[in-house]
């Protein structure tokens, strides 16, 4: 029968997954099967999409690539390649969101923040005290690079206004709110919504301290807009950001994100 | 006029700054749709909202 075989077409008259793994590789090789991974011998059927890979080795670019592509499943692999999705703002939310984008597979990433790592930053963002005053956006296509080499991450140092938004965003489909001043996100909302209908627009209110994380949703407040958030826990004095809820709400908005790439336009 | 769902009752028209201010919300931090169309801060001081309209008002708080 015919398979994919490590992102190969192949031609195989093994019966089942470990037949194959063993006949070709071996045995402590891990086996993912139409991307489930699986320690259970499954027969074989064609057209699957098998990848079958030495553990804790580094595999050829190829090889990975194919693994990666085979863990998300074949059709979900091929929409979040073909994505493109600008993250404004770097911070707890961003850098979250856009590690979970990388890791998702989607082809292309803007990065977008005019700020430097700072200390203040390592309790929720995702950067390492090696990144201590380096670009944001440059510290996190560094990272992403490491992360999941194939796909273009573009790293972007400017402050998103009025003027350069545009400019800026013209390139994505979808693009995800993660400032942390309240007067910038409603100032990119207006301004996607009234100068970019056609793009969808993923935000972030409401994550700060740590009431239950079960109050954070995402909404669908109209046409492209989603909100992920409690809409109420306002960062502040007794008040301040952790992480635990800040990537609760980061996960929602990368899922929204992830949701709105495969065609599914409700929260 | 209705603000996200809920009925409000004015005596006359009034414009959108206002509205906004004594309705409590903080002009700064929302983005408001009036009958499905975003309006820009720039023209909330020009324009009118009236009985039949319908508004939805998205409130931003501080944190990301």
């Amino acid at each position: 029968m015919k398979i994919q075989l490590n992102g190969k077409a192949a031609e195989t008259d093994c019966q089942t997954l470990f037949e194959l793994r063993d006949r070709n590789f071996s045995p402590d090789c891990i086996a993912i099967s139409n991307g489930f991974q699986t320690s259970q011998d499954m027969p074989l059927n064609e057209g699957d999409s098998v990848s079958i890979i030495k553990k804790g080795v580094m595999p050829s670019r190829d090889e990975l690539e194919s693994m990666m592509a085979a863990r998300h499943t074949p059709a979900v692999h091929e929409r979040v390649k073909k994505a493109r999705v600008a993250v404004c703002g770097l911070g707890g939310l961003g850098s979250n969101i856009a590690v979970m984008l990388a890791r998702t597979g989607v082809g292309f990433l803007k990065l977008i923040d005019f700020d430097i790592v700072e200390p203040s930053n390592l309790n929720r963002q995702n950067y390492y005290v090696k990144h201590l005053g380096m670009f944001k956006s440059d510290a996190l296509c560094q990272q992403i690079k490491e992360i999941n080499p194939f796909i273009e991450a573009c790293g972007v140092t400017a402050k998103i206004t009025r003027e350069n938004a545009k400019n800026l965003l013209n390139d994505c489909d979808i693009i995800c709110e993660a400032f942390d001043d309240p007067t910038a996100k409603a100032m990119l909302t207006e301004i996607v919504l009234s100068e970019m209908p056609e793009k969808k627009l993923v935000c972030g209110s409401g994550m700060a301290g740590f009431d239950s994380a079960n109050s954070i949703q995402t909404r669908h407040i109209f046409k492209n807009l989603y909100m992920c958030g409690d809409s109420e826990s306002e960062a502040k004095p007794g008040n301040g950001l952790m992480v635990p809820r800040v990537s609760v709400c980061a996960g929602h908005q990368a899922n929204m994100i992830l949701r709105l790439i495969m065609g599914i336009d409700e929260p | 006029m209705k603000i996200n769902g809920k009925e409000i009752q004015y005596e006359k028209e009034v414009t959108l700054d206002i509205l906004m201010e004594q309705q409590g919300f903080d002009i700064k931090k929302i983005a408001v749709m009036k009958n499905g169309e975003i309006v820009p801060k720039a023209e909330f001081g020009k324009t009118m909202i009236g009985a039949e309209d319908s508004l939805e008002v998205v409130s931003f708080v501080g944190g990301g």
